[in-house]
């Protein structure tokens, strides 16, 4: 392990209710501030790897069994969420879980659950940069925001911890084009500002892979192809079933029906 | 003579009749055919008046828990109201007999159902509500009912109670406690028949489903309401029998005893003998009427040395903590109750001396 | 109209008592989700070790007063921490059941200790927080208690306002797996909210107490009568555990001065079952909000 690593993977297996196995032998590395993605379709894994490395596997009744998860070179897996978000491992939850009941600046300040008792003003102020959006919205319920703000509002309470590793999972999951595209680039800002290393889960593809700098590819509990961003996003069989393009590059249209004949070579 | 069946020695069942019979092996059948008969052939007759008095108060709650435990267990609807429904069965028996003089054979399940019908009425709830709100109705239920059985004088007479007579099975006299005993023991051996059976059938099934998926159970085409009602109602006939013959055994009654803490107390059985087990009910009622006789005999004890002397002149106190405690640490320790601690030690002997 | 109005204040401070003895209560349902059956023994344990306090140690009634809380405060985190957290994630039954175990365990500790007879606190209130005006008459009790909750309210709302714990207690409630994933101490925050509970269930259980003397079986009914209350003004909301306490208290002093005292037990029960069958979240309880 080299100290340009922050986090390593290897080999883990997780099991839900001591019966369940979604992931077989999952290794993957992240280099400190960069970003890395993790694509592949639903039940691949890739939310199941994020609560493995976050500890939130728990509270669904779900183990690392087998393997490590090093964090800045100290073992990790199974440990409480309690003890590994205060190492600075913050997961944004899928379909944006926000406190509906509470306003969204006190959203933000859950957020600093971890190191409770000490100012957060100027964090507020740095949240509220990155997302002019939700300024507006600062003493209204969270409930009654819409789905782009609140993707906004979970991230900004994510970031209110001062994460070194922010694991996001599916922030583009139901929300407009023009909106993910807005989120993508303040991720990207994020990392670039913060210097934050990003663990990004995603079923669009194609908006992680262009602002990644590595990328896995996972099927079935498995990590089956990984690469630097660049490189996957020119890889025909990644074009071919996670970016909608034929082979050739060309988007695919549904006339061309013998595309589909085309194996997936790693299976 | 068809083949014996023995423990077979993995899962070998080739269809769901397997499943769902009765008895595994032979060994079980031989076993249950030896506990009646030295249940109502020698046990009887071989022990104290006291200890038969206890059996019977063993018997009667036992009726009572299995009724509680199809709700509870099977159907997964909490009830604090159990105690307010052998209520209405006994006051039911009693008001029968004594102001419409109807036969003692006919007032039990007459009082069954009667209690049934309240039980139902007190289930309505039940299909818009569910899990604590629920339980809350129930104890709504509860505490409505206690109120009803204090204050309608006219029929209940109020604190005075009701005076039971004998019953009488044609023509025959039931006043001793062997007497009881054949009745208490007759019904409860027909009232487990009817239970264990009941978990097999359609109906069973379809508590058992709402139990554990009520959602689920309804999307299957189950209808939620009126299964749920219907568990209400055998729950509380069983509750409304017992309490009937409660009334008969204890000649006189008043309200006294159908409070809260009745409630409470079978809740505790079905949990220390173990949700979702007929058997279990039965080490449940087991287990709590003995602790209520040493309770007494403890107080006793303790009364005629001299540490309790003023505080200490009921046994209410002491019977309070340790049924608290016995609750408490049975949820914390072993959740699934008596039946289970039975059934890991039965598999601790069929394995020994290769326990794993 | 004298009549009339001299129940109304009786219904008035009653239901307040009743609210107040309910905002433990509903603290512990909207943190932790679990319906506390022993609410009524808090209370009661609350009565009797201020009564410990100061007839037996004889602590200056402060002193005493504080003594309680804290000694509420210890218990109620000893009752999370060695009773409910091991059932995190176990059926409701066990948890329900549990607290009705508990609630039986301290009633019968406390009947062995001081016995079901009722006593009483020495007089220690000042005189002139009674008010006499023409017909109406309130003793200094009753205004004490209103000075003592309404204090307690305050507190409570700038605590679960404005303070970070207040917040994460409130996050915890609202949506506790993305509490848990932005580090809060889930844990903690259920062991605090008993804590908290406890602590305002003793001192209600202390106000009580001078009213109507300290008897267990009288304070563990209060400990039912919280389910009208709390089912009224909604399970998850301590304002509406106030409102749904005073009209409650106003139904059954009204009803025992109009109908029948008897009846009056069981009237706020019969409310009860219909507002569950029409409304089951209460009139201020949070309709779960479902987006899908």
């Amino acid at each position: 392990m080299t100290d340009t690593t922050i986090l390593e993977i290897n080999n883990i297996s997780v099991v839900y209710s001591d019966v369940i196995q979604v992931l077989k032998g999952v290794s993957l590395v992240v280099k400190k501030k960069s970003i890395t993605s993790l694509i592949g379709s639903n039940g691949a894994g890739k939310t199941t790897t994020l609560k493995a490395i976050s500890g939130l596997l728990k509270p669904e009744n779900g183990r690392v069994t087998d393997g490590t998860i090093s964090y800045d070179g100290a073992a990790i897996q199974n440990h409480a969420p309690e003890v590994i978000t205060r190492k600075g491992i913050i997961q944004v939850l899928e379909g944006r879980q926000p406190f509906k009941y509470l306003t969204v600046e006190e959203n933000l300040i859950v957020g600093t659950a971890i190191r409770w008792r000490q100012p957060y003003k100027k964090d507020l102020e740095m949240v509220y940069n990155y997302f002019p959006a939700i300024v507006r919205r600062r003493k209204m319920l969270a409930g009654y925001c819409s789905g782009g703000e609140l993707q906004m509002i979970v991230m900004g309470r994510a970031l209110m911890a001062h994460p070194a590793l922010l694991l996001l999972d599916e922030p583009s999951l139901g929300l407009a084009p023009m909106v993910v595209r807005e989120i993508f680039e303040i991720i990207k800002k994020i990392n670039a500002e913060q210097e934050t290393s990003i663990v990004l889960v995603e079923q669009n593809a194609n908006m992680a892979l262009q602002i990644s700098d590595y990328g896995y590819v996972m099927e079935n509990g498995k990590i089956v192809m990984e690469g630097a961003a660049r490189n996957l996003v020119e890889n025909p069989d990644i074009k071919e079933f996670y970016l909608g393009m034929g082979a050739s590059g060309v988007l695919k249209s549904y006339d061309d029906v013998k595309s589909y004949r085309r194996r997936k070579r790693w299976l | 003579m068809r083949k014996l069946n023995f423990h077979p020695c993995g899962n070998y069942k080739e269809r769901y009749e397997q499943e769902i019979t009765l008895f595994e092996t032979d060994f079980g059948r031989l076993w249950s055919g030896i506990g009646i008969f030295s249940l109502f052939a020698i046990l009887p007759f071989i022990v104290s008046p006291y200890f038969l008095h206890v059996l019977n108060m063993v018997g009667i709650a036992s009726i009572a828990a299995i009724g509680l435990n199809i709700l509870i267990g099977y159907t997964g609807q909490i009830s604090l109201g159990h105690g307010a429904f052998i209520g209405v069965g006994a006051y039911a028996a009693a008001i029968l007999a004594t102001t419409l003089n109807v036969p003692f054979i006919i007032t039990l399940p007459m009082a069954g159902l009667i209690s049934a019908m309240v039980g139902m009425i007190f289930g309505i709830p039940s299909g818009r509500l569910k899990g604590l709100y629920l339980t809350i109705a129930t104890l709504a239920g509860q505490i409505i009912i206690e109120y009803v059985l204090v204050h309608w004088e006219t029929l209940t007479k109020g604190t005075m109670g009701i005076t039971l007579p004998r019953p009488n099975i044609f023509g025959m006299e039931l006043e001793s406690d062997l007497s009881f005993f054949f009745l208490i023991f007759s019904c409860l051996v027909v009232m487990i028949w009817f239970a264990v059976n009941l978990i097999r059938t359609k109906y069973g099934r379809a508590f058992i489903a709402i139990r554990d998926n009520d959602r689920a159970a309804e999307g299957m085409g189950i209808p939620l309401f009126r299964y749920k009602l219907l568990s209400f109602g055998i729950s509380s006939f069983y509750a409304g029998f017992a309490g009937a013959i409660w009334a008969y055994y204890m000649v006189s009654i008043t309200s006294e005893p159908f409070t809260l803490g009745l409630s409470v107390e079978y809740i505790a059985m079905v949990i220390i003998g173990g949700l979702g087990s007929v058997s279990g009910s039965i080490y449940g009622a087991v287990f709590i009427t003995f602790l209520n006789e040493l309770l007494r005999w403890l107080t006793g004890i303790m009364m005629n040395i001299g540490v309790l002397t003023e505080s200490g002149l009921n046994v209410a106190p002491l019977r309070e903590f340790f049924f608290g405690t016995a609750i408490v640490l049975f949820i914390l320790f072993e959740p699934r109750g008596l039946a289970e601690v039975w059934r890991i030690i039965r598999s601790n002997f069929k394995l020994w001396p290769f326990a794993y | 109209m004298n009549f009339f109005l001299q129940l109304f204040i009786n219904g008035i401070s009653i239901g307040f008592l009743y609210g107040l003895s309910a905002m433990g209560f509903v603290m512990i349902f909207k943190s932790s989700s679990v319906l506390n059956f022993a609410h009524g023994e808090l209370l009661a344990l609350g009565a009797f070790f201020f009564l410990a306090m100061v007839t037996w140690v004889k602590l200056p009634v402060v002193l005493a007063f504080l003594a309680t809380l804290a000694a509420c405060f210890i218990l109620g985190f000893i009752i999370e921490r060695f009773f409910l957290r091991p059932l995190i994630g176990e059926p409701l039954i066990y948890v329900i059941m549990l607290t009705v175990g508990l609630a039986s365990m301290f009633k019968g500790f406390m009947l062995l200790f001081w016995g079901g007879n009722l006593q009483t606190y020495p007089d220690f209130l000042p005189a002139f927080l009674g008010i006499e005006w023409h017909v109406i008459n309130i003793p200094p009790v009753y205004t004490a208690a209103l000075i003592i909750g309404i204090m307690f309210l305050i507190l409570f709302g700038l605590f679960f306002k404005y303070s970070s714990q207040g917040i994460f207690m409130r996050s915890v409630a609202d949506n506790q797996k993305a509490a848990l994933s932005l580090g809060v101490h889930v844990q903690r925050v259920f062991a605090l909210s008993w804590a908290i509970a406890a602590l305002v269930a003793g001192m209600s259980g202390i106000v009580l107490g001078i009213i109507n003397g300290i008897n267990v079986h009288d304070l563990s009914a209060i400990g039912l009568k919280v389910f009208p209350v709390v089912i009224l003004g909604g399970l998850d909301s301590i304002g509406g555990a106030i409102i749904g306490g005073l009209i409650i208290g106003l139904l059954e002093t009204f009803t025992g001065g109009y109908i029948s005292p008897s009846l009056s037990d069981v009237v706020p029960y019969v409310i009860l079952v219909i507002i569950l069958m029409v409304k089951p979240y209460g009139l201020f309880g949070l309709e779960e909000i479902e987006r899908v």
